[in-house]
């Protein structure tokens, strides 16, 4: 079995299984536990909350405008963060190949040059995210191996992924083994650490959209 | 700036270690899949920590609004989580000692005011103040609540059921004084009343003339009403200090008090978290939704308003207003006091920041009552300060007494020319005949 056979096989599977498996057991684990119920009487009605949940999820896309200035660096490096990863992910033309194999489903690739400058603006903002999660003392003091961890299992993907575009530092063959088995990394971590964001954020965001919906507090 | 902390260090005694697994199954014990979800999404991006005030005026990074419940974060991951099993085998979290709680105690009350400005900015939707509410609820029962007034009053409140521990009778005498002293009427203890009526114990013993407010909008309205001295103190420094038990009892004498007489409104006083509290949660303390309504002050002065139940002569002054966090921002009354002010006439120069995002005014959840944390919510108070000097305005409204108290003693500190004044007696004071 070569390597990029095992990445295509059973790293694949494995990585596959452990992240679906953990997403579950760490959403049902949080969800199962017991729920207090609200017995004031609500300001909205039960449409009025669920919509509150909603607009929650969309709306903490986006700080108030009173807190830009204190945090105008925060945001736009993760957003150009999480928006580059979206574009490589979404309209690089092998990743589109590989999600019509898995599911049938395919659109338009993005053009390359725009797809290779979404990687360059992904690096940077990682390196960047990076050296201000070590040097700023807020984000300093909340570290934590998961944050280091995490950011490197996100980081390993997008380095071999840009290495394998330009065929940089190996053959075509093994630098897409890598950046395969670096993926599977990242799959095989992202339950048990803080990359379950991805999966916990609009749960998180709809939950306190409802609470706050119910007393048409501040969202 | 960064650093030192501000408030002088903490008594040397050792802690019981033996409370330690008390104070994390108490905050456990509340924990549902919304905390949970909460505290296992933070990102630690460090964004709380610019929305708070504590930290914007220090840049201490201990102040860091969810660096503040971490000791209980970790309780959770090692004894609830999903994954609790794992940390407690590989031993992912260790065990919090009795010195590191000890350490929190600054960080969980002086310099935190449950005020929820962090909940706003935090972009996983962590409220992280319900949070904070939660671990002091593991710190009292760890028996590290601040033992000056905080702990005091929580105490005597637990016991008497009156942070200064005022039996009826010296209630009673005192409402009976502070009608005649304003010659207004007052209904106290009335058998049945559409309106029950409760109070601040910060009124209580400094501002009184709240009171007599009160009793003269609720007679100018022809209102059925009455004060219950069998559940009469809004206050609930339990809430504050994280005393459950007290909580309750507070919560359910008034709760009482108001079923006895068959009210219809239950009226709040100008007190942040007392609103809250009855609002919000005396209801699930109560097991099922209240057969009454719950009312700020503000809420039922703007009613009357707009019904012309009360009816006020214009006001000519330039003022501005400050918003009690659990009012506006936490309890979703943020219109209310904006209706009085309009009504009166009053020219309002709004706060940078006004309603929802204002600024907390450093005071509110008990802080105000912890002596040693003074110096810090000095320095929390510049930033209201700032604010209202940049409006122009000479005087500053409030409907929080807690609020007002600090924006006082902030502004005495800080040799302040403003005046800090009740929305509620300003109603009072310009009633028409």
């Amino acid at each position: 079995m070569t390597l990029l056979e095992f990445a295509r096989g059973p790293a694949f599977q494995a990585s596959v299984s452990i992240m679906t498996a953990g997403i579950v057991w760490r959403l049902v684990g949080i969800l199962l536990l017991r729920r207090r119920a609200q017995h004031a009487t609500p300001r909205t009605s039960l449409a009025g909350r669920i919509a509150g949940g909603a607009s929650m999820m969309i709306s903490r896309f986006i700080p108030r405008r009173t807190f830009w200035p204190r945090i105008a660096a925060s945001v736009l490096l993760s957003t150009i963060f999480h928006l580059g990863l979206a574009i490589i992910l979404l309209g690089g033309a092998a990743h589109i190949l590989l999600i019509k194999q898995a599911t049938g489903l395919g659109w338009p690739n993005l053009p390359q040059g725009l797809v290779a400058i979404a990687s360059g603006l992904t690096l940077g903002s990682m390196l960047i995210l990076l050296a201000r999660r070590i040097m700023h003392p807020v984000l300093r003091l909340l570290s934590t191996v998961d944050d280091y961890l995490s950011w490197l299992f996100v980081f390993l993907p997008v380095v071999t992924g840009i290495l394998l575009a330009g065929e940089i530092l190996g053959s075509y063959e093994t630098l897409l083994s890598w950046h395969i088995l670096t993926v599977e990394l990242m799959m095989i971590w992202l339950p048990f650490g803080k990359l379950s964001h991805g999966a916990l954020v609009f749960p998180s965001r709809g939950a306190m959209g409802v609470n706050f919906a119910r007393k048409r507090a501040a969202t | 700036m960064s650093g030192e902390p501000i408030s002088p260090a903490l008594p040397a005694t050792d802690p019981d270690a033996r409370q330690v697994p008390k104070a994390m199954r108490r905050f456990i014990a509340d924990i549902g899949p919304t905390a949970a979800l909460a505290m296992e999404s933070c990102v630690h991006c460090g964004r709380c920590a610019e929305a708070c005030h504590f930290y914007v005026q220090t840049e201490d990074p201990r102040y860091t609004p969810i660096h503040k419940i971490e000791p209980f974060k970790q309780a959770y991951e090692r004894e609830l989580g999903p994954f609790a099993l794992a940390y407690r085998m590989f031993g992912l979290t260790p065990k919090i000692t009795a010195k590191e709680l000890q350490n929190w105690q600054e960080l969980l009350y002086d310099s935190c005011n449950m005020c929820g400005r962090c909940s706003l900015i935090c972009p996983m939707g962590i409220d992280i103040a319900d949070l904070v509410e939660r671990a002091r609820h593991g710190m009292f029962a760890a028996g590290l609540v601040p033992e000056d007034f905080l702990g005091a009053l929580a105490e005597k409140e637990h016991s008497s059921g009156s942070p200064y521990g005022l039996s009826t009778a010296q209630f009673k005498d005192m409402l009976h004084d502070i009608g005649a002293k304003h010659g207004v009427a007052m209904h106290v203890d009335e058998p049945t009343a559409d309106i029950v009526t409760t109070v601040s114990s910060i009124d209580l013993k400094i501002y009184p003339s709240s009171m007599a407010a009160i009793a003269k909008i609720l007679n100018h309205m022809g209102a059925s009403w009455t004060f219950r001295t069998d559940g009469f103190d809004a206050d609930n420094v339990s809430l504050t200090a994280g005393d459950r038990a007290g909580q309750r009892k507070i919560t359910l004498s008034i709760v009482r008090a108001a079923l006895a007489c068959g009210a219809k409104t239950v009226l709040m006083p100008e007190c942040g978290h007392s609103y809250t509290e009855m609002r919000w949660e005396a209801a699930n303390t109560f097991g099922r939704e209240l057969p009454f309504r719950v009312l700020q002050i503000t809420e039922l002065l703007a009613e009357g308003l707009s019904s012309g139940l009360i009816r006020v002569n214009k006001v000519s002054q330039s003022a501005t207003y400050h918003d009690a966090c659990q009012i506006s921002r936490r309890g979703g009354a943020t219109a209310a006091p904006r209706v009085i002010l309009r009504a009166l006439g009053v020219d309002l120069h709004e706060l940078d920041d006004a309603g929802d995002t204002s600024w907390c005014c450093g005071g509110g959840g008990g802080v105000a009552l912890i002596k040693r944390a003074q110096p810090l919510r000095d320095k929390a108070f510049q930033i209201k300060q700032r604010q209202v000097e940049a409006t122009g305005a000479e005087t500053v409204y409030t409907s929080c007494s807690g609020c007002r108290q600090t924006l006082e003693h902030g502004g005495k500190a800080a040799n302040w020319n403003k005046t800090v004044a009740s929305l509620l007696e300003l109603v009072a004071s310009n009633l028409k005949a």
